[in-house]
């Protein structure tokens, strides 16, 4: 074990060094920066004040997270509704075609978001790809109003998430035993049945993880809004991204990044306490 | 419509190339303990998954209490499976488990409880009824999956190799509990198993199945004492199998040829002279003589052998002989007081002895390679 020692070193070393580089102090910048004033010269001034966090409470912004939660509920939901299906129907299939299926899901990440998004500007614009093809079939007499609306908005925070619901809901529906599915029709259960009262509860700490993924992500995800929304409604990510960089108000734009910090740690708090109920009953 | 609690006609099955089941014909009658008995891919849990409704056969015809099985899924079949992996829902409690099937069925309250509660003190479980399955036995899982399926009060019971996975304790412990439950209930049982042991013992009647087929149906005295073909003679116990030949045919009695000696034997079936027959004879049909015993006489009849083996397994002595024709034959000597001949089975290897059998408790088989 002697020659491994240097080995040890280096490898905790240089993690110990990255998560104090580059998220313990960039983090501990931030809080201290939420209790800072405003400087005019300097983006902070060394004086300590709460005044950040009471304007946190002003309605208006508090508006704003309301939007921000509707929107990620919203895609949330609808990313469960979609990716649950197509998770379903991937364990059903031959498991030769899974793989193949799975890579599909998985491709648009080798693309960045931003430019996926940028995309879907071309495919949704007034003169876009999409409104050709309705007005060539002749499905539509004028070209839609698609772009900048809040379906537009959520139909892009679906594209980018999606993967992220339908990834954990794969890992746990494989996972489920079909014979469990059998041993319930024997017993006289229909689809229905099974589906509320085997699968979902047995699939749960999947449903969990996907929304977990989808809708944190979702909270903070301020560029589809702004592409595909025209900034209308304005939403967490967009408030801090502008604090820091159109208003410059740094510390107001801090205080708001910690709030949405603790926000999402109580989420996950709540999301570790609900896994550990769920597998106390499991077999071992 | 048909008499029986389930009836098979010319059933088939075909997955991809491989044909699992072969006309099969099987009748059972009601209240009948039938066990399906067969080495590993023999079709015997494919005919439980046709009963159970998982599976679609390709051919003939499935009736259970005179229904025809064809259009009618597995939930609206009054079948219910002990599944060989036990298959209980992890996340709800023993009472739940119980509950599940009753509960479809709109049974609710006091009436619930009591059922369930019923079930479980049937399987003497009614302590566990708020644990999960994850803190039971196996043995204890295994009597959880037997009191969630007779809770419906089903016509058949199917039960997949429920005792595969239980110790050899345990697994003799529940074969009576399972015999005794069926006979309480007086439900239809079928139990699937490749335990010739188990079979033998809980069964009213055993199907004796080989690639696909039914090689002999009846009861567990027919299918050991009086096999049809040499695929259940070997099967079903330890078989000695000598081959002979006809030399003179007398129906139902004919003299064989076995090496040197010729023995006049009875048989059901009909043979010319000339035939190849195989003689079987079970271990403990035979009769060991050493080698100061007997007369002349009645040495002549004897076959001559030397000991190989000696296993000891306490309430028998289990001999390998070779005799000196060159055949090796296992035999199964009781510890009997009465017993001149072997008083006392201190055998050595190497020992000379003869053997021979009472005549007619042997099975005679036309030849098969």
């Amino acid at each position: 074990m002697r020659i491994r020692e240097p080995f040890k070193l280096v490898a905790v070393g240089t993690i110990w060094f990255w998560l104090i580089t580059f998220a313990l102090l960039p983090n501990l910048l931030v809080i201290i920066a939420g209790f800072l004033e405003r400087g005019s010269d300097e983006f902070v001034t060394f004086a300590f004040t709460l005044d950040s966090y009471r304007r946190l409470l002003d309605p208006l912004y508090l508006g704003v997270l309301l939007n921000s939660l509707y929107l990620a509920a919203v895609t949330t939901v609808l990313c469960l509704l979609l990716g649950f299906p197509f998770a379903y129907l991937l364990t059903r299939l031959p498991t030769r075609w899974r793989p193949l299926l799975l890579l599909l899901v998985i491709i648009p990440f080798w693309t960045s978001s931003l430019v996926r998004t940028y995309a879907m500007v071309i495919i949704l614009q007034t003169n876009g790809l999409l409104n050709q093809l309705l007005l060539e079939l002749g499905l539509i007499a004028e070209p839609l109003e698609l772009l900048y609306t809040g379906p537009a908005v959520i139909a892009g925070m679906l594209y980018t998430l999606l993967p992220f619901m339908i990834l954990p809901l794969y890992a746990a529906l494989e996972k489920l035993d079909r014979r469990l599915i059998e041993a319930a029709r024997d017993l006289g259960a229909g689809r229905v049945t099974i589906f509320l009262r085997i699968v979902v509860p047995l699939t749960l700490p999947g449903i969990i993880a996907g929304c977990m993924l989808t809708f944190l992500p979702g909270l903070g995800m301020f560029y589809v809004a702004d592409l595909l929304g025209g900034a209308k409604a304005l939403l967490v990510g967009n408030l801090i991204r502008d604090q820091f960089l159109s208003a410059r108000d740094w510390p107001f734009g801090a205080a708001t990044s910690v709030m949405l910090t603790v926000l999402m740690g109580l989420l996950l708090w709540a999301y570790y306490l609900s896994s550990r109920r769920a597998s106390r009953g499991a077999l071992p | 419509m048909s008499e029986f609690v389930i009836e098979l006609r010319n059933v088939s099955k075909v997955y991809g190339a491989n044909t699992v089941l072969r006309n099969v014909n099987l009748q059972v009658q009601a209240g009948e303990f039938l066990t399906l008995l067969g080495p590993s891919g023999c079709g015997k849990t494919t005919i439980l998954r046709l009963l159970a409704g998982f599976e679609k056969a390709d051919g003939g015809e499935i009736f259970i209490s005179g229904q025809d099985m064809r259009t009618l899924p597995p939930e609206e079949r009054h079948v219910n499976t002990v599944f060989q992996s036990y298959a209980l829902f992890p996340h709800l409690t023993v009472f739940e488990n119980v509950a599940f099937g009753p509960r479809l069925k709109s049974i609710r309250g006091d009436a619930l409880r009591e059922r369930v509660m019923d079930a479980l003190r049937m399987v003497k479980l009614e302590e566990f009824a708020s644990r999960k399955p994850g803190q039971l036995s196996g043995g204890q899982q295994q009597r959880v999956a037997i009191a969630r399926a007779v809770v419906n009060r089903p016509r058949v019971l199917l039960l997949d190799e429920p005792l595969s996975a239980l110790d050899y304790k345990l697994r003799k412990a529940m074969q009576l509990e399972l015999k005794q439950l069926q006979r309480r209930l007086g439900i239809t049982f079928i139990f699937v198993t490749h335990d010739q042991e188990e079979a033998l013992s809980m069964s009213d009647r055993v199907a004796v199945m080989n690639t696909g087929r039914i090689e002999q149906f009846g009861t567990p005295r027919q299918i050991y004492e009086s096999p049809e073909n040499l695929f259940v003679a070997c099967f079903v116990g330890e078989i000695n199998n000598l081959s002979g030949r006809v030399v003179a045919a007398t129906p139902p009695r004919y003299d064989i040829r076995l090496h040197d000696r010729v023995v006049n034997l009875k048989s059901k079936f009909t043979f010319a002279v000339g035939d190849h027959v195989n003689v079987l004879i079970r271990p403990e049909d035979l009769r060991i003589w050493r080698e100061h015993e007997g007369s002349d006489e009645e040495r002549a009849t004897l076959f001559p052998a030397a000991v190989e083996e000696v296993v000891y397994k306490g309430s028998t002595v289990d001999l390998v002989i070779r005799l000196d024709s060159g055949d090796l034959l296992s035999t199964t000597q009781f510890f009997n007081e009465d017993d001149r001949a072997i008083m006392n089975l201190d055998f050595g290897v190497g020992e000379r002895l003869f053997v021979d059998w009472v005549h007619d408790w042997e099975t005679i088989l036309p030849h098969e390679d």
